[in-house]
């Protein structure tokens, strides 16, 4: 029976139907829904993990204990995971072990774009990459295979486009693979010198019998068609290429690395011209180049952002004179309609805390989670924002360079998930080399930005069991910090108070604005608010909140949608006009 | 091949209205790739669900003067996606205005008289009010349902095929409102 699944339903699927035993992730778009969906099957253990690093270390421990074990991240996850990356491709596996990297071309919700087909490379493990949900699955099944068939960590590349469509899936069976006893092996887990020089000659011997493979795998094969032209491509670009060029040959690559390099010259050599098509960087045409074929590629494809079927189509129909696509409808007054950013949610706890930050004109060291969005106008709250973690070593460098005055006006801003994952190491070099650095733990109970997941701070499972919750006050204490405070974020005189308190102390300190993400609090949800607009002055005041209720109309605000009543803007309203909407008349 | 959008602001439901589309389409027997970017959906941007079936389908996504239907949950969201309407394809339009922050800072303007604009144009316009007919249904919040009732006018599928669909989707107990919701928008003209 076929079934419509997403590329991340599927990577999960085949998870499963491969035997799969262990799933281990951090959370990040576009590869949360693997583990949500992993975590459904009885069969598997599934668990967030605190970080990319620890979780592929988990998935190479079920690895070394002989069970196939998944790990999916971002693309930016593997940064963090690239220590134990680059040793478990020596170390090779027992049972079959398959990293997913879901990269996010276009950036939809990322903060860069990097193509992790290099990571593959500088790795020197096998890189597959699906087209859609039904090779998801069936890579996924193959990427085991592989890796136990050549002692190897595979690589699953996926991109947003083939992570988050539904496309139709032929479901298969799970195949059940008893555990081996357990051997001890420390030649070849055990990564001192003496032991590695041999694991890395392993690999080079891996790499080429890998290459070998390449040119025979079904993973890779060409669909020929007219010979005037060819185009290798592969993953998502493929479909843009079979859309918009149904006469040209194909030569698809689902092993993108490494590359047949008789199949592509022979291919090469049976066609007029030949392009390649590939999303991001010049990955394969590098490769074409450095064999002397006469390729175009990023001559006339963007090295930036997603690929599209129109830009796939103009760029070819530029070089063969064929006709584009016919002009589509557009305005006669052909303005850009305004932009519709993302904005911190109804009743969200990080909008006061922004405020007040906005109003002292602090110098702000972001993070990244959904505060990041405290970044646009009109918080404008935010100075820097680099990768998860990085808040807190951003200001330590800041005051070491700008000295203690430049501290009392600086604070480093992070989220509850966000400084597990990588903010404590950074509090304690804060401690450690003596700064003053005032630290915002923005303790919203979850892991908002990506869809609310639970973490050690919250003490839920991904099973949602409950076990022990992270204290956050007494971790901050134990590694020196004495100045630890918890202060409700909705409090916005409190929270000022407390701030200018803080940044004085001449040591560390710590903030924990702690209340629950108003999604995940169904308790908190107040009757609405209104204005009164005989006491509205007009003077805009709340407007400053960027809340998406608020809105001006006749030079009065108004308050429309779903306001959740966390009444931050009758505490910034001078004249008191904003009162439940009761009082005010009536509902909106 | 058949394409379609489904433009709206995060939070108005369509996502589901994406799901239930899916469902007929299935139901029809045809290929089908469903391509929906939800990372920002619970936080008010701008989201889309974009869906193409036929015989065997390629590319997830929609090109630019392609959709023969833009079905718009908010008239803003409209205009921005009025460039991947094919000449002379259809917009649905939903008569509800929802100020994007840049208008709430006062930073830009939001465009006035929108379905003029649109009729400008190479489109066939309808606007709809899905609010009123949702209430008329006395469901306000279904207006995802009238919405996708108003679609079902402009696709092949049969109404038993949607009320199936519809019925698979949600709870039981919002089921008749659903179903009274759906049956006034596709009654709309
Ligand atoms: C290395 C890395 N992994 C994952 C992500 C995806 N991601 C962005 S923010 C975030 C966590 C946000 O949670 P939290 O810090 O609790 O803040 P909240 O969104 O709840 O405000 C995640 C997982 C990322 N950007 N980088």
């Amino acid at each position: 029976m076929k079934q419509l699944m997403t590329g991340n339903e599927a990577v999960a699927r085949g998870a499963w139907e491969a035997g799969v035993r262990v799933v281990s992730a951090y959370p990040g778009t576009p590869s949360t829904e693997i583990t949500e969906n992993a975590a459904r099957y009885a069969e598997i253990y599934a668990e967030w993990s605190p970080n990319e690093k620890v979780a592929l270390e988990v998935g190479i421990g079920a690895s070394v204990a002989g069970g196939r074990a998944l790990t999916a991240m971002k693309h930016v996850g593997v940064n963090v995971a690239a220590d134990p990356l680059f040793t478990v491709a020596y170390t090779g596996v027992t049972g079959g072990l398959v990293l997913v990297s879901a990269d996010d071309p276009g950036m939809h919700s990322s903060q860069n774009e990097q193509d992790n087909r290099h990571f593959g490379r500088a790795a020197k493990i096998p890189v597959l990459e699906p087209s859609d949900s039904q090779e998801a699955k069936d890579f996924t099944v193959a990427a085991f295979s592989l890796s136990e068939e050549y002692d190897t960590p595979v690589m699953l590349r996926i991109t947003t486009r083939v992570a988050h469509s539904r496309s139709l899936v032929e479901l298969g069976p799970r195949s059940e693979r008893p555990l081996p006893p357990y051997v001890k092996d420390a030649r070849k887990y055990v990564m001192i010198p003496a032991y590695a020089r041999p694991r890395h000659a392993a690999v080079e011997a891996r790499l080429t019998a890998l290459r070998e493979l390449a040119e025979t795998t079904p993973l890779n094969r060409v669909e020929w068609g007219d010979k005037s032209v060819g185009i290798v491509t592969g993953g998502i670009a493929y479909q843009y290429v079979k859309e918009t060029q149904p006469g040209a040959s194909v030569l698809k690559l689902g092993l993108a690395f490494p590359l047949p390099r008789r199949k592509i010259t022979e291919f090469a050599h049976s066609v007029e011209r030949l392009y390649v098509a590939e999303e991001l960087e010049d990955f394969w045409e590098g490769y074409l180049r450095a064999w002397g074929l006469p390729v175009r590629g990023k001559e006339i494809f963007p090295w930036t952002g997603e690929l599209q079927p129109e830009t796939v189509a103009s760029a070819l129909a530029a070089e063969t004179d064929r006709p584009s696509s016919p002009p589509a409808p557009r305005p006669a007054a052909a303005a850009d309609p305004p932009a519709r950013p993302p904005v911190l949610c109804p009743g969200c706890p990080h909008r006061g805390l922004f405020y007040v930050l906005s109003k002292m004109r602090l110098t702000v060291a972001g993070d990244i989670g959904c505060y990041t969005l405290g970044c646009l106008e009109p918080l404008n709250a935010l100075d820097t924002t680099i990768c998860m973690g990085a808040s807190i070593g951003a200001a330590i460098g800041m005051e070491k360079t700008r000295g203690p005055e430049f501290a009392q006006k600086l604070v480093a801003v992070i989220g509850d998930s966000t400084f597990i994952h990588s903010g404590i190491t950074g509090l304690i070099d804060a401690v450690y080399n003596k700064t003053q650095t005032t630290l915002l733990i923005l303790d919203n109970r979850t892991t908002g930005m990506t869809g609310h997941q639970d973490n050690p701070v919250t003490g839920r499972t991904l099973q949602g069991e409950k076990y022990r919750e992270i204290d956050l006050t007494q971790l901050c204490r134990a590694v020196g910090v004495d100045r630890v405070t918890t202060v409700d974020p909705f409090d916005l005189k409190l929270m000022e108070q407390t701030l200018r308190a803080e940044l004085a102390a001449a040591e560390p300190s710590v903030i924990i604005a702690r209340r629950k993400c108003a999604l995940i609090d169904r308790e908190a949800a107040r009757p609405p608010l209104a204005v009164d607009r005989d006491k509205c002055t007009g003077c805009f005041r709340c407007m400053r909140l960027g809340c998406p209720c608020l809105s001006r109309q006749e030079k009065k605000a108004v308050i429309a949608g779903q306001c959740v009543g966390c009444g931050l803007c009758s505490q910034v309203c001078v004249p008191g006009a904003i009162v439940s909407a009761g009082e005010a008349g009536e509902t909106l | 091949m058949n394409n379609i959008l489904i433009a709206g602001v995060g939070g108005q439901g369509t996502i589901l209205a994406g799901r239930i589309l899916a469902a007929v389409i299935l139901e029809a027997g045809y290929d089908l790739k469903v391509s929906e970017l939800h990372g920002m959906a619970q936080r008010g941007g701008s989201v889309v669900t974009q869906a193409r079936w036929g015989e065997r389908v390629f590319s997830p996504i929609v090109a630019r003067g392609e959709a023969d239907v833009i079905l718009a949950f908010e008239k803003l969201e409209a205009l921005r996606w009025l460039p991947w309407l094919r000449p002379g394809g259809q917009m649905l339009v939903n008569d509800q205005r929802i100020d994007p922050m840049p208008v709430v800072t006062g930073a830009a303007a939001y465009p006035e008289d929108i379905p003029a604009l649109l009729m400008a144009a190479d489109a066939a316009v309808t606007v709809c009010d899905g609010y009123a007919l949702a209430r008329r249904s006395g469901s306000p919040k279904a207006v995802n349902m009238v919405l996708l009732g108003l679609l079902s006018r402009h696709l092949e599928f049969p109404a038993a095929a949607w009320e199936d669909a519809i019925r698979q989707a949600g709870p039981e107990k919002y089921l008749p409102a659903n179903l009274a919701a759906f049956r006034l928008g596709s009654a709309e003209q």
